[in-house]
């Protein structure tokens, strides 16, 4: 299979921040809003350069959402950002109909997803983001795997027009994507080729599914990895494509499985090419308090549970 | 009431428990927690009317909500020397399988705890329902609640600001702790708040400043005094002027340890500026 190198572990978070400060120098029209927390969105170089494009919002998600909406009036480009609960559940409506109705060119750029966030806990860790923005008509819904990706990712949807939910993480993490790759929304990325069974995996996942392909090609297995990067708009193509190749696949997200990319891959398949499937996903339950390799342990969310899934999989197809 | 000194020691021990929980797993809320740790002494200490153990309804006994989660280590030092829990448990805040949550949750079934908390603005609701709930049940106890300064920026608050004053819900005391910080930096930079005492009695709150936040004798006074004030037709506000990391020389006049642990020399320092009093758990 193909072999990728970490290239040093980073936070995806630092990729956001980094393209703000990239984007601060090449767009004009790009500005930024945050809710009282700029350290962790990594975005004081942009606010530094630009203090006139960043509005401070305060502890006030649902203002932040309506104040993007109406700076797209007259032009702007607004990258709203905040951890990823405060940025979608707790301002569900507001998203809604002044962006999404709306069809708003706003940016929600949300931090600190899913249980990796670690030990502030249950109250932060939301595993039902993805499902809540892809169900709004219109959005789209990113979730890069490492920091060159969603450093890549903030430049792209900078120069795509409607709403787009940006989803990254806490921790540091393998980096392991090319540095200058170009982002391609809605397109999915194979990053290695196999003929037993298809992995498609999202954000942190992917590069615990090329772990568990390195230990499945240990046993004999020979696993297809793919990266959906995009969830929606969703490359239904790459994905048919290969499970035809190899008759089985698994999911993999940091996510509930109730509304997250499993549930969009197996709409497809069972529409369009029944197929066996197996979620590596939380099973409808809150995360809580503890390290984030604790959390993927305990939830089933690492390259181990990955390769488990392969296993149960192979034995339906 | 219980003697000044006393209390006293539960404060210093209550200092190194918020210490040390959030040194050990090298995260949590020190700053706003050592702000808050006199006036929730007091509050659960003296001014509280409570039955003994725990139960949800909590009727017939006073009940306090902690809107900003965050302060989550304040919170589980004082309920465990309360007696809620065993203060071995504080040993688990914020680990794998811990009753003790990042921020306070009803989840796992922590005793002392009624609702979760640390998504912001969202307490003082469930503050007013528990005190409606309160008058439908012919409890004439009262209902407490916590926000901080910051935290008054989310709308919701100011909905609820609202209600209460408009449904006269005056079986109600809610503190604001007006530290003057928030994550980004002084409240007055970061969202001005204002006047605060001026914003709550236009609302049709009845409002009281309670200057010395970190002296358990004013802040006694106080509430008494916002008990005294119930009943009478409007809910109570106290505005409580607190010193963010106090008891700590290096976390005062600084927002720097909202959310930061301590190292192991910084925890020694901090240590011993507050000799051990009841016992470490
Ligand atoms: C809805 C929501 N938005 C953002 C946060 C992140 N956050 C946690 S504490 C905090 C600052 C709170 O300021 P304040 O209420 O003044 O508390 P203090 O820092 O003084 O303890 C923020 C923004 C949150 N927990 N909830
Ligand atoms: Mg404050």
């Amino acid at each position: 299979m193909t072999k990728y190198i970490d290239q040093g572990k980073n936070d995806t978070r630092s990729g956001y921040g980094d393209a703000m400060t990239e984007l601060g120098r090449t767009n004009p029209n790009v500005v930024a809003l945050c809710a009282d927390l700029v350290g962790s969105l990594k975005i004081q170089p942009f606010i530094d350069e630009n203090p006139e494009r960043f509005f401070q919002i305060g502890i006030a998600e649902a203002n932040m959402m309506g104040i993007a909406a109406g700076l797209t009036i007259g032009g702007k480009i607004p990258f709203a950002s905040t951890f990823a609960n405060f940025a979608t559940g707790r301002v569900y409506d507001q998203i809604r109909q002044s962006i999404a109705y709306s069809g708003k060119n706003v940016k929600i750029c949300a931090s600190h997803a899913g249980v990796t966030l670690g030990e502030d806990g249950a109250t932060h860790q939301i595993l039902e983001d993805i499902g809540m923005m892809k169900m709004l008509p219109g959005m789209t819904v990113i979730n890069p795997c490492d920091y060159n990706q969603t450093k890549a990712a903030t430049l792209a949807i900078a120069e795509y027009d409607g709403p787009v939910y940006l989803r990254f993480g806490r921790p540091k993490v393998a980096n392991f994507t090319p540095v200058d790759q170009k982002f391609e929304i809605g397109k999915a990325v194979m990053l290695s080729e196999g003929t037993d069974v298809t992995i498609v995996a999202t954000g942190h996942l992917v590069w615990e599914a090329l772990i568990a392909a390195e230990k499945l090609e240990e046993q004999g297995i020979s696993a297809e990895v793919i990266n959906i990067h995009t969830i929606k708009p969703f490359d239904e193509e790459a994905v048919l494509k290969s499970v035809k190749k190899t008759g089985c696949i698994v999911t993999a997200e940091e996510h509930n499985y109730l509304g997250g990319l499993g549930e969009t891959v197996a709409r497809t398949l069972t529409v369009q090419h029944p197929t066996p499937q197996e979620f590596v996903a939380t099973q409808d339950t809150f995360g809580e308090s503890g390290t984030p390799e604790q959390l993927m342990e305990k939830y089933g969310l690492n390259n181990k549970a990955i390769e488990k899934a392969v296993l149960r999989v192979l034995k339906r197809k | 009431m219980a003697k000044l000194d006393e209390l006293q020691d539960i404060v210093v021990q209550t200092r190194r428990d918020i210490l040390r929980m959030v040194h050990k797993v090298n995260s949590g809320h020190p700053g706003g927690s050592l702000g808050c740790t006199e006036f929730l002494v007091a509050l659960y200490n003296e001014v509280m009317d409570l039955k003994e153990g725990f139960d949800m309804d909590g009727k017939d006994e006073d009940l306090f909500f902690l809107s900003n989660g965050h302060i989550s280590p304040v919170f589980y030092s004082v309920l465990a020397r309360k007696g809620y829990f065993p203060v071995e448990e504080l040993n688990t805040f914020r680990l794998l399988n811990s009753r003790l949550q990042g921020h306070p949750t009803t989840h796992e079934g922590l005793p002392g705890v009624r609702v979760a908390s640390g998504s912001l603005g969202q307490g003082m609701s469930v503050a007013i329902g528990a005190a409606l709930a309160k008058k439908l049940n012919g409890d004439d106890h009262l209902v407490y609640s916590l926000h901080g300064d910051g935290e008054l920026q989310e709308g919701q608050n100011w909905e609820a600001i609202m209600y209460a004053a408009g449904n006269k819900v005056d079986n109600l005391i809610s503190t604001i702790d007006r530290n003057g910080q928030q994550i980004d930096g002084p409240t007055e930079e970061v969202l001005p708040l204002g006047n605060l005492k001026e914003k709550f009695e236009v609302f049709g709150w009845d409002v009281l400043e309670v200057a010395e936040g970190n002296n358990l004798e004013a802040i006694i006074n106080g509430l008494n005094e916002a008990k005294s004030r119930t009943g009478k037709g409007k809910p109570v506000c106290i505005i409580l002027d607190t010193m963010m990391g106090n008891g700590v020389d290096f976390m005062m006049h600084t927002h720097a340890w909202h959310g930061k642990a301590p190292s192991d020399e910084q925890l020694a320092n901090a240590l011993s500026q507050n000799p051990e009093t009841l016992g470490d758990y």
